[in-house]
């Protein structure tokens, strides 16, 4: 057991634990984070999917060692003090993106995590870009067994469209 | 009296009589219904709620919904077979119309007014010329609802409808975007974390165990053994993970006996089965032109249900009575089980629905909330089980492999088809708890003292819809047919309820070998089954298809592009749906486009049934590209995703669904209704496309490269 430093949703802890413990247990058992959820184990599936220093990253085989004054943030981090919802939460509400709804937290977070990115390097800022770019890392990161895909990719597309509006320079 | 009186009453109804089961109204304005169909991804508690709503005038903010509680629900069997709005909906309408009749009654009464001069406004009864009038909550304590339903009032036209009919949002999604909304979030009172040693086929028995060597791995609470049932308790949910990854060297399991995997079709047939004619219909007409004959097979393997969730239950024993929390189908027959195991009465056992991920049929929810009531029994404490990825993809039913042979006479010119045999074979598509006498809980079998399963058997078509037959009668206007039922009584691999049930392959086949038909005669697939389809609902579902795609007849596939059609109603009897897929082929099958029309009759939350729809359509395209379970004398090899894929983000095509309003129908079931269409769409497609036919599922690239060779 040791003594592990991190920042998870911009609140520091200290966890005692071992060094390979997955990152999951932790935030679902220790912090009482219930967002990220286990489906495999493994890193397959993406229900657990956090976002560890600005990456989306499986958090069920995240040993707490690679976290160590990590940032950590999950689905619960997205909706502010006041009840404010993210746009990407608004988004999958107003589509009805859900249907059991299990792994839709780990799927907004892959999509967080590139659309953060994309806010810091403006200069490729491209609605078809970001959406090929998030489209290709949630095939490589998220599965959902309901078939909400469909609705998913409107509901991101919806995001993307407004955000790149956001983000773009204003033009001269 | 009763314009619904012409029809029997729904059995959701007939078995749960008293209005107060239903609907209750509460302090603060409230009112709540309780009903014993569950959320299990599908929406079914907005749509029963703008039910409720509708009937009673009020807005949806007035309704509270309790759902699945042997505590304080109706018991309506299980949420299956897509008829929750069918059956459980009708049930709601009805009561909530004689609740409407009876409180105007009482109003009336008391303010000494004929009903006909009240009004209804927002939950109260008002008699507009004096300005007076009863809310519901000023009349609940003078009105009994604790009496049955005896038929009075009349339930609204659907020309009055403001609420059923809308795409009211549904009021649980918020939650499951932000943080605990799960059976798997939710905690206990010094709650212990329990995992169970699985053997690797459930034919399997403990030969030797090592109970001293698992008792002493790190963090080990406790190991809980009976018979060959074999659980760990930790109060770290990572000392029982761990613990778990390390218990098979621990212990050793009998030999499995599973019969070697073979190509599907030779392996149902070398099981045993019992043939039973299940529909028979003999016309003699005169033969006006040359009849042609095609006799060919088609089949589909063993599917995993693979939620993306795994099974979770947590149980509490406290003074005999046992609690278990549980996101089963059906809280009553689970409780009738675990009765059974534990010999105890119903009434010591209470089980409380909580929502789980989507489970798509039988998987091991029943199953879990067993192992989590026999590790809290012998641990004094709440137990919390969640099942390993692995024991989610091989140890819970699978839906069953199938083969369809058919014998199929028609006229060489107009295609017409003058006879159809079909033989089905299959192992059963039900095992669920309350099917049947016995216990069906995995863990019952493996303890000291197993407990006996039911005797296999299948679901007739009366009034389930059947299960290896589920609309394996064709809808099309055929003058002899013989469907016989090939039961394969044999529960090597363990098989029950997957969305749909026998419909996937029995639509596939039936709508694969018209395409055959249409192709042999050079008719155009679409005119073939209009001009053998008398109901006017089934015709309109089609052409409505064939108009959304830009259907031309005549229309040549290119080798890299074709184009279908499927349709079929489910369990003939339930909602209309007619499919037309584009594809495009270069190494594997890529589905470019699903337009889908949907005649579901009246409909409750478009934008829910949609959902459903969409959903269901891109599950049909992942079972007929690319699952299925595959075994050796080691196990089933689908014990993860890498084993076992699924359709993934960058394999879904656009979908457009278009629902077909009809007016003053009732509501038919809709939830299952896409896998069948669709997997008959996507291969008449690629047939389309390739001019070559490919009868066993999943479509692979390696069945595309020897159809083309």
């Amino acid at each position: 057991m040791n003594s592990q430093k991190l920042t998870v949703n911009n609140h520091p802890v200290t966890i005692e634990c071992d060094d390979n413990t997955p990152l999951l247990y932790v935030l679902r058992n220790d912090l009482n984070i219930k967002g990220p959820r286990f489906g495999c184990g493994t890193g397959h599936c993406g229900a657990c999917t956090v976002i560890v220093n600005g990456n989306a990253v499986q958090s069920c085989d995240t040993p707490m060692w690679s976290v160590i004054d990590a940032q950590v943030h999950t689905i619960e981090s997205l909706t502010k003090a006041n009840g404010e919802l993210h746009p990407l939460q608004e988004a999958f509400i107003e589509e009805q993106a859900v249907q059991c709804g299990y792994c839709i937290p780990g799927i907004i977070m892959t999509v967080k995590a590139q659309l953060d990115k994309y806010a810091i390097d403006k200069d490729s800022l491209n609605a078809d870009k970001l959406e090929t770019t998030i489209l290709h890392e949630l095939t490589e990161r998220n599965l959902c067994r309901c078939g909400t895909q469909f609705r998913i990719i409107k509901a991101i597309r919806k995001v993307i469209n407004q955000f790149v509006d956001e983000h773009q320079e204003p033009s001269q | 009296m009763n314009a619904t009186n012409a029809v029997p009453l729904p059995v959701s109804l007939t078995d749960n009589p008293q209005l107060a089961d239903w609907i209750r109204f509460d302090e603060c304005q409230k009112v709540t219904l309780y009903t014993g169909k569950v959320e299990i991804g599908q929406g079914i508690g907005i749509a029963l709620m703008q039910i409720a709503a509708e009937e009673l005038g009020l807005t949806i903010a007035q309704v509270q919904l309790v759902a699945g509680s042997t505590v304080n629900t109706p018991d309506e069997g299980w949420t299956s077979a897509s008829i929750s709005i069918e059956v459980g909906g009708s049930a709601v309408r009805l009561v909530c119309a004689e609740i409407v009749h009876l409180f105007r009654v009482k109003a009336a009464e008391k303010l000494q007014i004929s009903e006909t001069e009240l009004k209804q406004i927002d939950g109260v009864f008002y008699y507009i010329e004096k300005g007076e009038g009863f809310s519901y909550w000023q009349l609940s304590q003078e009105i009994d609802l604790h009496v049955p339903y005896r038929g009075l009032g009349n339930p609204k036209n659907q020309s009055e409808y403001q609420l059923v009919g809308e795409s009211i949002p549904r009021q649980d999604i918020l939650e499951k975007l932000s943080g605990p909304a799960f059976i798997h979030d939710f905690s206990l009172p010094s709650m212990l974390h329990g995992r169970i040693v699985r053997p690797p086929h459930h034919k399997c028995r403990l030969e030797s165990i090592d109970e001293k060597a698992l008792a002493s791995l790190p963090g080990i609470h406790r190991v809980v053994r009976d018979g060959s049932f074999v659980g760990l308790v930790a109060e770290q949910e990572i000392a029982v993970v761990k613990a778990l990854k390390k218990a098979s060297q621990f212990i050793r399991w009998s030999v499995i006996d599973l019969p070697a995997q073979a190509p599907l079709p030779q392996w149902l047939i070398s099981r045993p089965s019992e043939a039973n004619v299940v529909f028979e219909k003999q016309q003699n007409l005169p033969l006006e032109a040359p009849i042609q004959r095609l006799r060919v097979e088609y089949s589909r393997p063993f599917i995993a249900h693979a939620s993306i969730g795994p099974c979770c239950a947590l149980a509490q024993w406290q003074d005999n009575q046992c609690q278990v929390w549980s996101h089963t189908q059906g809280v009553f027959p689970l409780r009738a089980n675990l009765a059974k195991v534990f010999n105890v009465s119903q009434s010591a056992i209470s089980v409380i629905h909580k929502d789980g991920a989507g489970c798509y049929g039988h998987n091991g929810a029943d199953d879990v909330a067993l192992d989590a009531a026999l590790l809290a029994k012998v641990c004094h404490q709440a137990v919390r089980v969640v099942w390993s990825r692995e024991d989610e993809l091989t140890s819970a039913p699978f839906g069953a492999g199938m083969l369809v042979q058919l014998d199929v006479s028609f006229e060489s010119d107009s295609g017409k088809v003058t006879e159809w045999k079909s033989d089905i074979y299959s192992m059963t598509h039900l095992t669920r708890p309350g099917w049947g006498d016995g216990v069906n809980l995995l863990a019952a079998s493996h303890l000291e003292t197993p407990l006996t399963a039911s005797e296999i058997a299948d679901p007739p078509l009366e009034p389930f819809g059947g299960g290896a037959v589920r609309n394996g009668i064709p809808l099309y206007d055929i003058a002899n047919q013989t469907i016989t039922h090939h039961l394969i009584k044999d529960d090597c691999i363990r098989t029950s309820a997957l969305r749909s049930l026998g419909a996937h392959a029995n639509v596939f086949a039936i709508e694969s070998i018209l395409d055959e038909i249409a192709q042999t005669c050079g008719q155009d697939p679409v005119q073939l089954r209009l001009a053998q389809l008398a109901d006017p609902r089934a015709v309109a579902t089609i052409k409505k298809a064939a108009e959304m795609a830009g259907w031309q007849a005549g229309q040549e596939g290119e080798g890299d592009w074709g184009r279908g059609i499927g349709f079929g109603q489910y369990k003939n009897k339930s909602a209309y749906m007619a499919a037309v897929v584009e594809v495009n082929i270069d190494e594997e099958i890529r589905i470019k486009k699903v337009y889908a029309a949907v005649d579901a009759g009246l409909v409750i939350n478009p934008d829910g049934v949609l959902n459903q729809v969409e959903g269901g359509i891109v599950q049909a395209i992942s079972w007929t590209l690319k699952e299925q379970v595959n075994w050796s004398h080691e196990g089933f090899e689908c014990a993860s995703w890498e084993d076992y894929p699924i359709l993934g983000f960058d394999e879904i095509p656009d979908i457009q669904v278009c629902l077909i309003h009809q007016s003053g129908q009732p509501a038919k079931g809709v939830g299952e209704c896409a896998a069948g269409p669709i997997a008959a769409a996507i291969a008449n497609a690629v047939s389309h496309a390739l001019g070559a036919r490919i009868r066993d599922l999943p479509l692979t690239p390696e069945k595309i490269l020897s159809a083309l060779v």
